[in-house]
């Protein structure tokens, strides 16, 4: 594991979060698979490193913009269980009030400016926050996440030429999970992706989405520059997603290998490595942490089990916010 | 009152809100020192610097995008989009991503952001910069849609655009960039949602939209010569719409042509004439007429473009068939 300047208590931060997000997704999946949750869902599994590493490099007030696959990012930012779940099944307590769902999950009191359905769609809104916050004159950091795929996206070259020509104060974190739904990913992108931030004059790393404290210790610096004006950067964090491209993805043999997957989980997984590290650098015991994971899966049923008793908004919010100042949109009018 | 043109009344208004609140910016393609090629914005860089008034690449998507996620931290942008053929190419990120926010938010987040564009062909441009796309976005719901008729509506539903916490489109009409309207002096805004009723009459009710107030002005004079009493109004917004002036004038006059500059079909006067029917049919002496500018994309040869907008001799011909009761045995 990379070396990192941040204390025991960080550490244990950055091991819980990674842990709550896993819970969350396998929670959710379970969801799913018993029929309790509307619609589908995009699984974070196997990336947790890359979402925890950055939003323990941020503060509250520094922003992100998330993905489909934006649970992981909703709770690295500081979302609660409960309303995350209640969001996924359109209970009125979510953090949408149930309008928004598992793909536009947004948590603005921690600075989550939402996930986005339209892959690479949240480029354009990153890179504004970053605009924002120069204008005025604040010292906030955006992190954009997206994946593989939203690099052959237009948008991004658009909004990286104006971040770069203007000094933003945004990180493009580009999560290299190796497939593009489901396709691969060199099959969609020619060349380098770091090169394609180069191209603009951004300073681009890579780096291994699976160890999160090298994760950590770089968006440390680059969040440190970002704060004094020497953005914007961009990241390549090669990771892997578990699941498929989405939960209903089951049968993937024909874009990618059972042994594949196994070699992901059985020897990259980022929790099993943050954890045998911990324990050897003697920071947590073994018991500390199957305490820690089970009072995370038991807050976990928990929120499961207040969301699917939770009430739906009444139908009477169905036009309500659309617009800020018209209570409800289709009562018109009328002569 | 001064006269002024609907550029110095765009102009002032942006002036004036910029001066009132720092968070207002302006960006888009040439709009710093060049203001523009229509020269609306002249000026403004001198006062406000160029963090305010924002020169972009030629990359509208992004620009776009960056001003819908501006708008959800803190700040007003105020986005140029040079023509509003141009507005294919931000569809996302005005319709998927700045209308939908508030609502996908459960109404946490919100985009107060204005979209300043043009309509309006007969300028010899051509199909890709002459078109009249308010219909496009009007029809998404999330987004406010102004329509300014003259430099006094320009002044007043821009600065109210301006402090309006949603995102608003204000399509201008590039041919009237240079026509003078009578403009206070002194501050004022138009709200959005009251139409404005421009002449009162009793036979006839003309609505339009835009550079089509014009057009139901001249057409009313020619008709006031002809012992027709014809009632012109001007909805100033479509969304919100102010239904209850047009469908109470509706039951007055029980004649109503709309006139708009868009596509005919699918467009803003199938709507407004729909909304009519539902809302005063028993009132109706005559089916509610439509002109939009023809289904044909926008021709160059001056001999063809010029046929495909509604003229006030094309509304007035209309409305002396209406009185008539031809067209209800039109079909």
């Amino acid at each position: 594991m990379a070396k990192s300047k941040t204390n025991t208590e960080d550490y244990l931060t950055m091991y819980r979060q990674m842990v709550r997000i896993r819970t969350f997704e396998d929670n959710a999946n379970q969801l799913y698979l018993s029929a309790k949750m509307p619609g589908l869902t995009h699984m974070y599994s196997g990336e947790e490193a890359v979402a925890v590493g950055i939003c323990e490099a941020l503060r509250v007030t520094d922003k992100i913009t998330s993905t489909h696959r934006g649970h992981g990012h909703c709770v690295a930012k500081g979302a609660e269980f409960k309303e995350m779940f209640c969001e996924l099944l359109g209970k009125e307590e979510g953090y949408c009030r149930g309008k928004g769902g598992s793909m536009h999950i947004a948590d603005q009191s921690n600075g989550n400016l939402g996930a986005n359905a339209i892959v690479g769609g949240s480029m354009g809104i990153a890179t504004g926050a970053a605009f924002s916050a120069k204008l005025l004159g604040k010292d906030d950091v955006t992190v954009c996440f997206f994946g593989d795929g939203a690099t052959a996206q237009g948008l991004m070259y658009e909004v990286m030429n104006m971040a770069a020509l203007w000094n933003l104060p945004v990180i493009y974190a580009c999560e290299n999970n190796g497939y593009s739904e489901y396709t691969r990913t060199d099959e969609i992108a020619a060349g380098s992706i770091t090169a394609r931030a180069e191209a603009f004059g951004i300073e681009a790393h890579q780096v291994d989405g699976q160890d999160v404290l090298a994760v950590n210790a770089l968006t440390q610096k680059l969040v440190d520059r970002a704060r004094k004006g020497e953005g914007p950067f961009f990241m390549e964090l090669m990771t892997y997603r578990y699941h498929g491209h989405h939960v209903g993805d089951i049968n993937r043999e024909y874009y990618r290998s059972k042994e594949e997957e196994k070699d992901w989980k059985e020897n990259r997984d980022p929790i099993i490595r943050f954890r045998s590290w911990l324990v050897e650098e003697g920071i947590a015991s073994e018991e500390d942490l199957d305490a820690m994971n089970a009072e995370i899966k038991q807050d976990a049923a928990d929120a499961v089990e207040y969301a699917l008793n939770a009430k739906y908004p009444d139908v009477s919010e169905v036009d309500m916010h659309v617009y800020t100042d018209i209570e409800h949109a289709l009562a018109r009018d009328t002569a | 009152m001064r006269n002024i043109t609907l550029s110095q009344a765009v102009n002032e208004a942006l002036a004036e809100e910029m001066r009132r609140d720092e968070t207002v910016f302006i960006i888009g393609e040439d709009v710093a020192e060049a203001g523009t090629p229509f020269k609306v914005l002249s000026g403004l860089v001198e006062e406000f610097g160029t963090a305010r008034v924002v020169d972009t690449p030629i990359a509208e998507p992004g620009f776009m995008g960056l001003a819908v996620g501006a708008a959800m931290t803190g700040s007003r942008p105020v986005v140029d989009l040079m023509f509003g053929d141009f507005i294919y190419l931000i569809m996302d990120q005005l319709c998927n991503q700045a209308a939908k926010t508030h609502y996908m938010s459960g109404g946490k987040l919100s985009v107060p952001l204005v979209l300043r564009t043009n309509l309006g062909a007969t300028r010899r441009s051509a199909a890709q910069h002459s078109q009249s796309l308010h219909a496009l976005v009007a029809h998404i719901p999330g987004l406010k849609v102004a329509l300014p008729s003259s430099a006094y509506e320009a002044k007043g539903l821009m600065k109210t655009a301006i402090r309006d916490n949603n995102p608003v489109v204000i399509f201008e009409d590039k041919l009237m960039y240079n026509d003078k309207a009578p403009v206070p002096e002194e501050e004022y805004l138009i709200p959005f949602g009251e139409a404005n009723i421009k002449r009162e009459g009793t036979d006839i009710t003309l609505i339009g939209t835009s550079s089509m107030v014009q057009v139901c002005e001249k057409a009313a004079e020619m008709l006031a010569a002809e012992g027709i009493s014809a009632e012109v109004i001007d909805p100033r917004t479509i969304v919100p719409l102010d239904e209850k002036t047009l469908i109470e004038s509706a039951k007055k006059t029980s004649r109503v042509i709309v006139v708009d500059e868009g596509h005919q079909s699918f467009g803003i006067t199938g709507e407004i004439a729909g909304r009519i029917n539902e809302k005063a049919f028993y009132h109706l002496d005559a089916p509610v007429l439509r002109m939009g500018a023809m289904d044909v994309p926008v021709p160059f040869s001056p001999a063809l473009e010029d046929i495909t907008v509604p003229t006030p001799e094309a509304v007035a011909e209309n409305a002396r068939k209406l009185m008539s009761g031809e067209m209800i045995h039109a079909a």
